[in-house]
Parts: structure tokens; sequence; C-alpha cells
């Protein structure tokens, strides 16, 4: 059944799906059928199908992430026919509708791959280093109470959209799994520019970018080497602006640290 | 038990104030001998995990998600008011907690909500200390913009991405005190039982949703934070996995639930499209201010248009209803969100809803196309036309948006006191897990506003109350209350696994929400309420007897945990049932057909009615007991909304 569009005829299709029961244990591609898709349908709903159908077969339905379906926070992570959420530009995979695929259609559907993001199972990886970047140095460090009044200092215009534009990071990994060195150089990047950027994150500027950088590296994330795929495959056009800020970032803080560590 | 809401003394504006001067604190040097369970890690968890950190005491901060920052006040959009009065425009403390408590509808304690807009301005502060890159205006201050139920802009904002911003923010806080090892973070865990040691709360049981391992944690304290219970009805603008099990549980174990049935339907959102739909997309209430409601004026009409047989093109005018417009010729599309969202089912019911399914109307954006142009036009709403475009795959400046009512918010919750302690000594509830502040139907920008005041600057006051009169000894988990509960949530887990019946979880969910939907939704009457509360019964015995789940306890299985959280959902829904038929009134989100006016709108019974419904868990398939908190009304006198 059809919300918009009435005529829209359903599809069928043939799904590639990997499947691996835990991180110890080796995966592989197993091929399903889905009959009767909706173009209407977003793709999460269409593994939604695929997993009723499993279930009601008493087969192991997909394990994958997914949380708010509207594309904002960021547990949706698949690698779509060999694409980090699929083939539409600026779009989660929950936010890609099955109008993008034709009847007949085969895809192949894998997890993200990368030595930082073990599996799970199936399609969910482990993108707990995020958070430890993050916890390196990804704040500013203010406690609840005792601060300046909100407007004590200005922050022009363009800097505050600067830096709201680098804080939209939705943490998914999709620059990750698109990066052919797994860099997580725009993840990080995105965070040390909005707070380099804004007076309040001054005071850490160098502290931060040094530790950031420096958990990142012992993640097990690859290096950078500008080739751009991470900015062309973020489903929330994270800038590689952002990567060059972070270069200067680092470098200044490397030649004048305070850091003797 | 006597409720007691432990108000404190003396004028509204200066209670805050003295309550905070008389709690007890705990010194320095002895908060590190307190260990606190923050369960929730959305935008009321994680500013109070962070800010009890920072005072010194052990936290333990628990979400089931892989990450702090995916919980669901991420998706929120709008912005957070506070009562800066930065616009020079009339705002004030009392202004912002007048609109809270009018908006409303009179069912909210005075005293929560007035704490709640003295705190408002700390928590702008607080965030732009964070980092949180608010919208400013070219003299680099802060800007704000105007929301509903309110005729001042107090509404301060990141785009349509405020609730991620100040998540993000939060998240920062509480990143940072795990890296310094005063928070120690359990994600991926769901908590699925309360440990209650004499009489108190002392801990919780979870399930690493990874290897399925159930475990115990102890602390002297234990904070709820998991949010609202929205996905009752299966469709909502709720995110997939919200639940109400951490909840649900508690109550099972003595905390009250206050008013459940109260649920805020939004009007604006993108309709379902078909039996598979899983979620629904709210379209902000802004699209309001210019975008004009109608359906085909006839019913012949309605049909041929769903059947594809004419197109939204070939409806002249005079055959277009804009049925807001007439009924509410003085508010026109610009009625609170219930007036809205009831009056759209109205007119499916008719049988004039548009779209294939019949359950939508039409937001029409051609009259100000027509006379600003699609440039201007796509400034104000550029990227919401996208998010429409991008689910739909229709063109909004070429076609009329069609638009639904989805359940999006819950103002019911636990009960808790002006302390949000629950009925439960040592366990306590923020945000929209509790009931507090927002009475019968919450305004535009004012959840993430309670979020943050309670984590923020509420309960880093009120706790220290309760652990300055409990002992500093260490807690650990060998009391036989732990073993006790730890194996209850293992027998469950095993029970669910040993059905082996022929429906799924999915199923049962959406055979739950369609009743829910059905007679506990929009409009609500005794007769199908009744109805709704044979279904629900007959409905949870089949679930305890058909359901399917397969593999294991002992990996990540999602279907295993779905299934539980459907079990608590199944119970509520009743309790939501029952609530809604003992409210013999209308109120906000609560529309009892039997009462209203003679024009059709919402008519409150004040001298009835005027209270919280407390319900107390009685055990299995008991009825529960209602106790009421009478509210009273010092500051504010009771009218009755006109929008005609």
């Amino acid at each position: 059944m059809a919300g918009s569009n009435p005529n829209a005829k359903p599809m069928n299709l043939t799904l590639n799906v990997w499947r691996q029961p835990n991180r110890n244990t080796e995966g592989r591609i197993v091929e399903y059928k889905v009959k009767d898709i909706s173009p209407e349908m977003s793709f999460l709903e269409m593994l939604d199908v695929l997993n009723e159908d499993l279930l009601h077969a008493g087969e192991d339905p997909v394990a994958f992430d997914h949380d708010c379906r509207e594309g904002i926070c960021g547990s949706c992570d698949l690698f779509i026919n060999g694409r980090s959420h699929g083939p539409e530009k600026g779009t989660t995979t929950c936010q890609l509708h099955m109008r993008k695929f034709s009847d007949g259609d085969t895809i192949t559907i894998e997890p993200w791959r990368a030595n930082a993001f073990p599996v799970n199972k199936d399609l969910s990886v482990d993108r707990s280093a995020f958070d430890r970047i993050i916890q390196a140095g990804g704040y500013i460090s203010v406690n609840t109470g005792g601060v300046p009044d909100g407007n004590e200092i200005p922050v022009p215009k363009e800097i505050a959209d600067r830096a709201f534009e680098a804080a939209t990071c939705i943490a998914c990994g999709a620059c990750v799994a698109a990066c052919k060195n797994a860099s997580a150089m725009l993840f990080v990047s995105a965070k040390v520019s909005q707070l380099a950027l804004l007076p309040q994150g001054h005071a850490e500027r160098k502290t931060r970018v040094e530790n950031m950088v420096a958990q990142m590296d012992k993640e097990g994330f690859g290096a950078c080497t500008n080739i751009g795929s991470c900015a062309a495959e973020c489903p929330v056009g994270i800038s590689l602006e952002n990567i060059a800020m972070l270069n200067r970032e680092f470098i200044v803080a490397k030649a004048t640290s305070n850091n003797l560590a | 038990m006597l409720l007691d809401s432990k108000i404190p003394e003396g004028p509204l504006a200066e209670k805050w104030d003295k309550h905070k001067f008389n709690v007890k604190l705990v010194n320095p040097a002895n908060k590190r001998k307190y260990d606190v369970i923050v369960v929730g890690t959305g935008l009321a968890g994680s500013s109070a995990a962070a800010s009890l950190a920072e005072l010194g005491y052990n936290v333990k901060a628990f979400t089931y998600h892989d990450s702090p920052r995916r919980a669901h006040s991420i998706a929120a959009q709008g912005g957070i008011n506070a009562a800066k009065n930065y616009q020079n425009d009339g705002d004030s403390v009392f202004r912002l907690f007048y609109d809270t408590i009018k908006g409303g509808d009179y069912r909210a304690r005075e005293a929560n909500v007035y704490r709640l807009a003295q705190v408002s301005v700390n928590i702008i502060d607080q965030c732009v200390a964070q980092g949180v890159p608010f919208a400013r205006e070219y003299g680099g201050l802060l800007a704000n913009r105007s929301f509903g139920g309110a005729q001042v802009s107090r509404t301060f904002y990141a785009r349509g991405q405020t609730g991620q911003q100040l998540l993000l923010g939060a998240y920062s806080a509480l990143s940072r005190q795990v890296a310094y090892g005063k928070v120690k973070l359990y994600t991926r865990s769901e908590m699925l039982d309360l440990v209650m040691v004499d009489g108190v709360a002392r801990g919780i049981v979870t399930r690493n949703v990874l290897t399925g391992e159930i475990e115990n944690h102890a602390a002297h304290a234990v904070v709820l934070a998991t949010g609202g219970y929205g996905n009752v009805f299966y469709l909502s603008t709720n995110a997939k996995l919200c639940n109400v099990t951490a909840a649900w549980r508690a109550h099972k174990k003595g905390a009250y639930f206050a008013n459940p049935c109260f649920t805020q339907i939004h009007p604006t959102c993108i309709p379902v499209s078909g039996d598979y739909q899983s979620k629904l997309t709210l379209m902000s209430e802004s699209l309001r201010n210019d975008g004009r409601v109608w359906v085909p004026k006839t019913v012949e009409m309605a049909q041929r248009l769903r059947k594809g047989e004419i197109r939204v093109q070939d409806i002249q005018e005079d055959d277009r209803d804009y049925f807001l417009e007439r009924k509410y010729p003085a508010f026109g599309n610009l009625v609170p969100r219930d007036v809205a969202s009831r009056n759209a089912k109205m007119m499916c019911d008719e049988g004039r809803g548009v779209g294939s399914t019949g359950l939508a109307v039409y937001l029409d954006f051609a009259e100000i196309i027509q006379r600003t142009g699609a440039e201007a036009v796509s400034q104000k709403y550029g990227n919401l036309f996208a998010m429409y475009e991008k689910i739909t795959g229709e063109d909004p400046y070429k076609l009329p948006m069609r638009i639904y009512p989805a359940v999006h918010y819950t103002m019911g919750g636990l009960w808790v006191d002006y302390n949000l302690q629950t009925t439960i000594p040592g366990l306590y509830a923020t945000g929209e897990c509790n009931f507090s502040d927002h009475g019968a139907n919450r305004l535009g920008a004012s959840a993430l506003m309670q979020g943050l005041a309670d984590g923020y600057f509420v309960i880093p006051y009120t706790i220290g109350d309760y652990l300055a009169q409990t002992a500093p000894k260490p807690v650990d988990t060998q009391h036989p209350a732990f073993a006790e509960a730890k194996a209850g949530v293992q027998a469950r887990t095993e029970q669910l696994l040993a059905i082996k019946g022929t429906r799924t979880p999915d199923q049962f969910h959406k055979a739950l929400g369609h009743i829910m939907w059905e007679y506990c939704g929009m409009a609500r009457n005794a007769e199908g309420l009744r109805h709704a509360k044979t279904e629900i019964q007959r409905l949870r015995k089949e679930f305890w007897s058909d359901v399917r789940v397969v593999g294991t306890g002992e990996e990540l299985n999602q279907t295993l945990e779905k299934a539980g959280r459907v079990a608590d959902f199944l119970e509520l829904g009743e309790l939501m049932v029952d609530d809604a038929l003992a409210r013999n009134e209308s109120c906000g989100g609560h529309f009892r057909e039997e009462y209203q006016t003679p024009e059709g709108e919402a008519l409150r019974d004040d001298e009835n009615f005027a209270y919280v419904a407390a319900w107390e868990y009685q055990g299995d398939n008991q009825p529960e007991k209602l106790n009421k908190e009478e509210l009273t009304f010092e500051n504010v006198k009771l009218t009755q909304r006109s929008y005609k």
C-alpha cells in the first residue's frame, strides 16, 4: 500500500546480507529474497519486513542498530552496495527510501568495516572508540553553576554558524567506513573545530586537540591521506575544512605546547 | 499512603530559595562515600549524572544505547524556553510560569512550574559555557524565536536541531566526568528491575544487551531519567527503542504512576503510508504559521482522490474546506496542538481524509508561495521541505503537504514530590519520566527546559537532602533482595523464550497500538475505553501464550528486548485506559467526548478533577488504587480556553 502515490508498484528484491554471530566468529554473506516491498518504505522498514519473515520462519533476525529513524541519532550504520548509508547523498540509512531502488535489484548490505569498529553481531558494530575520543578532551571544562550570563561573551554570527555546522556531526561513523584508511579525522575535526571556533573553548584549545588526536591514534584508526571520501559520504555534510582546521590546531599546539607529557 | 508533595511554605517566588537553604547538605569529604545510579543518558540523565559527579558523588550511568549521545532528546527540533527577557518584550519568570500552567490546562503543580521558570535562565548560561552553538544575532548576542502558547519571544534554538546540540553539551559534561573516573558508564545495559532493601531503593538489575548477562548494581540512591511512554501507541514520533520498562518496573515496586492518560498528540506529522510503517516523523509546528489546512468538501471527491482518479490540482478552490479557518476564525490554522489534532481526525473520520490511506489532511503553501515567492518560503522552511520530500518523494513547493496527528510526548509519568522523589524513598524521576510540570498539555520548547532543569539544577540539591540522612556506609549487592530480583529477571527472560508461539512482538505491539490509538487517543469515551480495557486484557493473555522469540538470552537478541518492552506496554496500556475512564472531564490532551461545550471544545471540571491521579500498583491483574493529590491554585485564576 503506497502513501503519496497510489500507482507505485511493489518490488521484489534480492538481499545479500552480512551475517556474523559475534565478534569472535567469522561472518559471511547470506542471500535473502524479500517480496512486495513498497517504494514508500524506508530502507530500515524493508529490513523490518525481512526480519518478520525470518522470525516467522524460525530463523534468527538480522541485528542492526537504529533508533530515531529520522536521521539525527546516528545509530544506523549500514554499508549499502559499497557505500556508507547507500546511494543517496546527504542521507542516513533510516532516511533512505526504497523508491531509490528498482524491482529486481540485488542489494548488498554490510556493517561498517574498520578495525576500530569491531562487529557485535551481523550489521551492528562497536563504535565506543568515538566516545573514548570525546572523553579524551571533546568538552569545555565547566561545572554546573557559576558560569557567566549567556550574553556576557558575544560570539560573531559567522563564527557561531560555523561552529554549529561542525557541531551537527551525528557520530555515525560513515566517514570511517568510507575511508580506505579507516581514518576518523572528519569526526575528530568536527569537535575540535566547534570548540576551537567558540571563545568558550579557547582555554583548553591546545590540550584538547593533542589529547583527542592521541586517543584517535590509540584506537587504531588510520591516517588521513586527503582523499575526501569521508566528507563526500557524510550524511550531514561535515566539511573537509574541519580537517584543515584540525591540522592547523594540531601543529600550533605541538609547536607551542605546555603539555610536557 | 498519604501523598505528600512536600511543597515548601511561603510565597511562590521564595519557595525554591528557602527550600535550598533548608535542605540538608552532605559535606564535601563525605560525598565520595555515596554512590548514585542514573538510568538513561538523555538530557535529564546526562545532566544529572554529570552534575552529581562534579559535586563528588560516585555515579554509575546506564544506557541501552551504544553511546549516551543516541538518547532521543537528540531529535528535539524547535528550541528551549527561558525567561531571559533578552528581547525586552515583557517576559519574566512569572510570565513563563503563567503560560506553562495555562498551557497545561491547570493540571500542574504551581510550585514546581514556578521553579522551572526560575532555573530556566541558568540553563541557557550553562549550555553557552559548554559550547552549545545557539543561534546568534549579528551583534554576537543570542537570538530568540516565538513558539506556540506564548506572546513573547523566549525560545533559544540551534536551527532545527536544538535537542541535538543541548544533548551533545550534556554528553560532553558527562564524558568529562567519565574521563575523571567519577562516572562509570554502562552502555548497552538495559534496566529490567529495581531493587529495594528495607523499603528504600538500593539498586537495579540490568541486562547487557550484547552478552545477555544479567547484572546487579547497588547504590545509595537511584535516579530514573528514562523518558516517556509514547511508544505504547506503537506509532509515535518517539525513537524505536523508547519504552516504559524502567519506570514500569519501579511502579510495580511501589512508585505511583501519575496521570498516565495525559498524552500529547502533535498535529503536524508526516502521515502513515502503510502497514509496514515503523515510526512517524514530526514536522515543526512553525509550518502552521503559513500553511493552510484543508480537505475536500465532499466524501465522494476524497474517495476519487484516494483512488488516484483525480489529482489534488484538480480540486477547485470552491471544493476545498479550510476547516480550521472555518471553525476558528480568530485563530485559524494557529489553534493549539490538541484542537488542531482533534479536528484533523474528525475530517478523516467523516471520510474526507486524503492520501491513499485516507488518514491525512493537506497543509498547503500555495498561497504564501504565490504571495512571497518560493525563495522566501525556502528561507523560512527549506530544511523542513527537504525532509518532507526525502520521506514522501513529493515536492511541497508544488503539491500540498499531507499531514496527520501523531503521538509525541507523554505528560504523565512517575509521581514525584517537590524534590523529584517518587513514592519510593531514594528513587527519583527526572525529565519526561516524571509527571511534574506540564499538566495535561505541554507547550512547545518546554520539554528540553524541564529535562535540563531537573538534571542540572534541581536533583543536585534535592538528592543531597536524602543522602545526608542516609549513613555513608558502603553498599553492595549481597542482600538477598538482589539475588531475588535477578532471579525474577532471569525467569522472565526464560519465560519469553519458552513460549515459542506464532506471533512476533511487533505484531502484538501493533495490535496494542491500534487499540490505544482508536480508544485512548485523540478522543475518548467511556464505552470505547471499557471496550479497550477488555481488548488489552485479551491481547495480554494471548501475548503470554503466543509470542514468538527465537534465539537465546545469552547473545544480542533484539527480538527478546522488544518482547520484554511490549509485555510492559501491555500492562501500562490498561492503566492509561483506567485513568482516562476515571477522569470524567476533558482537559488538555485528554478529550472525553462526553465532556465538551456545545461548540465541541474541551470542558474542564475544576470542582471535581483539579487533582493529580496517582495510581498505586496492587499486584498482578489486580485493579490499581487511585490516590489523589489535590491541586491548589493561589497565584493564577482558572479560566476556560477559547480560540473562536
